[in-house]
């Protein structure tokens, strides 16, 4: 601080305020970007702009999730220090399980294990919005409908983690009988959006959640009467009813974050090549794809790893 | 770009257009705001003339060009549909449009601006939206109620002439739903209600936009020049549960997720109007990308939240301040007697930029100065923006100075230097007479709109005359204030 502070008669607020005025003049000029015009955070309020609430992720979290993720899955977690600790980050993962309980335990492995805890955004299908109890329930824990300008939004403007599932429900649709084989990766969007936002791509392998909740068979007539996306066979559902979804197996779960992929390595606007990008998609799903097999041929016991 | 001067408002009946017409008069140099409707006025306006006619082209035009509209503001918008029948709202919004953007066009039309007031059920809410909609995305499916369908044709409309006249500023502002005490659509509605019936199962996502935004974004784009598409919201993004439970309400989950259409109807019957476009967002919901306006330099004054807890004081209050207060009206012969009569006393600060005379006012007046003293004094009057010819291509604006200016010393010689017969001028009917003879009252209210040197002379010449006090006094009241902020 060069001038001395005029002690005489102004409020010391008055003071401060000048002379931090007087700093402000002196920095560069700062361009004002999309990010400067994000709304800014009311205390508040209930919920946050996309829908997720405090209060009942937090309930969700302290209870159902922390059994399942100690005592039920007890879940090991391999490479957290993949996952960036600031800036937005595109989490991806395999799918697996008619009610998918993979996506609940990353995002409590980060919470978890990370020596910065960050919350993650989820991506669901848009058929969740649509579908009562799923449209009131799902944003309050963070889930987000997997729109590209959303992903974008989350990991650009506002620097978050977000967690895709390219597979989609080819994934958590598929038979018992195919488990832990990848299905196609969507069409490469998310490679794309991860490139347009500038950020890493992550791949998540996750092994335990094809034995928590194997489908034998699916029931196309029930499927219909109810409006769901599938409607699966599994050991517990429907006989045991609506509480038969969440009624899963104790298999062991192991995450292994792996090693980021930078996407500004490519040059100015890589997403017109569409060639890269579909080169990319593959290589992040051949990776874990490799890295599942070698876990599953690690592992001596479903249930005890 | 010129800044606008003179402001056309189509809709100055309904709410939006009121308002901005008086914020618009507000400013000095604003020089004329008109307004045109179908239907008369409902808010009060002080100097905003107002035209009563419909959306027929060849009318408006004959407005623009007759006073040299250089920005229109288009608030005519219906975006609620329990207030028409479809048909006439369609009749409002698609062909009204066409006849006002038709009236603008063409190489010879003065219009530099126009602006375009639209609503963010140009976006619908279906169930694949972004979380949100910025300016450049569209709707990911074609309108299937009728008032989306008419916004998104009239936009094309707009969007079509924004390309035909590439040398226009043309805005187009995209407000969410607007909550606020002067306003009623079917959300005020609904949130009016004991218990806020909602879908069962679903929890939609809500911006709100104060009416007061709603404003200052219009008004902002008649300042500063916005070129495209831009959205007004409120910052923040509010659950519809959160907001019921910021109205002190509670949520009544009564319609059913499925068949919801079906039930709607009869509600209907029963006084509960839930239009369709709503419907889809009481589903699914919907939220704006606010952020380019922001960039724009527009600042919002509420944030969602805060129009929501203000809309509930207003709840609240409303009770009591309804009976206290009269619904405007309006009458032509009223509103005609306070602009232009000069016995309604002008005071203070508004004395100056709230009144000119009438053209047969200026006309007397500058008969009466012109053959007061200087012959050399170009008429007076002209200073006032008023009685011009249209087409005149040297004009200069009210307050800034005439462009011959005179020698300043020259003297009143014939009235000042020779008064050769006390109280008998010679000829029955010379200007000087004629300015004796105006009315203290009419000559007091005339005098705010002459300039410093022209109210010198006539101090000089009253004294010399008849000497009225009302008169000098005025006279004095209004060199004092002219003198002051110059600091002479």
């Amino acid at each position: 601080m060069k001038e001395p502070i005029p002690t005489t008669t102004t409020t010391v607020d008055e003071d401060l305020e000048k002379v931090l005025r007087a700093r402000a003049a002196t920095l560069p000029a700062r361009q004002a970007g999309a990010r400067d015009f994000l709304p800014g955070v009311e205390p508040e309020r209930q919920v946050t702009d996309w829908g997720r609430s405090e209060r009942v992720e937090g309930a969700l979290d302290r209870t159902l999730v922390d059994f399942f993720y100690r005592y039920w899955f007890r879940v090991s977690v391999e490479g957290i220090e993949n996952v960036p600790a600031d800036g937005g980050a595109l989490l991806v993962s395999n799918h697996s399980g008619a009610l998918p309980p993979d996506a609940p335990m990353i995002v409590k492995a980060v919470k978890e294990e990370h020596a910065r805890p960050r919350p993650v955004h989820i991506t669901v299908e848009h058929f969740f919005k649509g579908y009562p109890g799923f449209a009131m329930l799902l944003p309050k824990v963070g889930a987000v409908p997997a729109h590209p300008a959303n992903v974008h939004r989350l990991l650009q403007d506002e620097q978050q983690l977000v967690l895709v599932f390219p597979e989609g429900r080819k994934g958590t649709e598929k038979l018992y009988k195919d488990r832990y084989r990848l299905r196609r990766f969507g069409r490469g969007g998310f490679v794309e959006t991860a490139m347009r936002a500038g950020t890493p791509i992550v791949p998540v392998a996750l092994v335990g959640a094809e034995e928590a909740q194997p489908i034998f068979a699916h029931m196309s007539a029930l499927k219909r009467l109810t409006g769901l996306i599938y409607f699966p066979l599994t050991p517990t559902f429907p006989h045991l009813g609506l509480l038969g979804m969440l009624a899963y197996l104790p298999a062991k779960f192991t995450i292994r974050f792996l090693k980021p992929i930078p996407t500004d390595q490519w040059g100015p606007e890589p997403w017109n090549d569409r060639a890269l990008v579909q080169n990319v998609a593959a290589e992040v799903r051949a990776t874990i794809q490799e890295h599942l097999f070698e876990m599953v041929g690690r592992r001596e016991s479903v249930w005890f790893g | 770009m010129t800044p606008s001067r003179r402001v056309l408002i189509t809709g100055i009946s309904n709410y939006w257009g009121g308002r901005l017409a008086q914020t618009l008069e507000q400013d000095p140099s604003i020089e004329a705001v008109i307004g045109v409707d179908s239907r008369d006025p409902t808010l009060e306006l002080e100097r905003t003339e107002f035209v009563r006619i419909g959306t027929q082209h060849s009318l408006i035009r004959r407005i623009v060009q007759a006073a040299e509209i250089d920005t229109v503001v288009d608030t005519r918008l219906v975006v609620d549909s329990i207030w028409t029948s479809a048909r006439s709202a369609h009749e409002n919004n698609v062909i009204g449009t066409m006849n006002i953007v038709t009236a603008c066009s063409g190489p010879d039309s003065p219009v530099r601006k126009f602006v375009f007031k639209s609503s963010g059920h140009y976006y619908g809410a279906e169930q694949d939206d972004p979380a949100f909609f910025t300016e450049e995305m569209s709707r990911p499916h074609p309108a299937r109620t009728p008032i989306e369908r008419d916004i998104v044709e009239a936009e094309a409309t707009v969007r079509d002439f924004a390309e035909r006249n590439r040398d226009k500023t043309v805005t187009v502002l995209r407000f969410v739903n607007g909550l606020g005490p002067a306003m009623n659509t079917s959300h005020i509605r609904l949130f009016d209600l004991p218990a806020v019936p909602t879908i069962l199962g679903f929890d939609p996502r809500y911006q709100f936009i104060h009416e007061d935004d709603i404003v200052g974004i219009l008004e902002h784009a008649v300042r500063d020049d916005l070129h495209g598409v831009y959205n007004g919201a409120g910052d923040g993004v509010l659950a519809l549960s959160e907001v019921i439970d910021l109205l002190g309400k509670q949520m009544l989950p009564i319609l059913p997720p499925w068949g919801t259409g079906v039930v709607a109807g009869p509600l209907n019957r029963l006084g509960l109007r839930i239009p369709v476009e709503m419907l889809n967002q009481l589903r699914y919901g919907r939220a704006v990308d606010n952020r380019k306006i922001k960039a724009a330099g527009y600042r919002y004054r509420h944030t969602t939240r805060e129009t929501v807890l203000k809309f509930r004081e207003h709840l609240k209050m409303r009770a009591l301040v309804r009976s206290s207060r009269e619904p405007y009206r309006y009458e032509r012969e009223v509103e005609e007697f306070l602009r232009w009569s000069p016995s309604v006393r002008r005071t203070g600060a508004d004395a100056g930029k709230a009144w000119r005379p009438s053209p047969r006012q200026a006309a007397e007046l500058r008969h009466a100065l012109g053959g007061m003293g200087d012959p050399d004094v170009p008429p007076t009057a002209d200073a006032t923006s008023i009685n011009r010819p249209a087409a005149g291509p040297g004009r200069t604006s009210a307050g800034t100075p005439r462009a011959p200016v005179p020698p300043a010393p020259r003297p009143a010689a014939t009235s000042a230097a020779a008064p050769p017969a006390p109280d008998r001028p010679a000829p029955a009917s010379t200007p000087a007479t004629d300015y004796d003879a105006l009315d203290p009252a009419e000559l007091v209210a005339l005098l705010p709109s002459l300039e410093r040197r022209d109210l010198d002379e006539l101090r000089r010449h009253e004294l010399s005359r008849r000497r009225r006090p009302e008169v000098v006094a005025e006279i004095d009241r209004l060199l004092a204030a002219s003198r002051s902020p110059q600091g002479t």
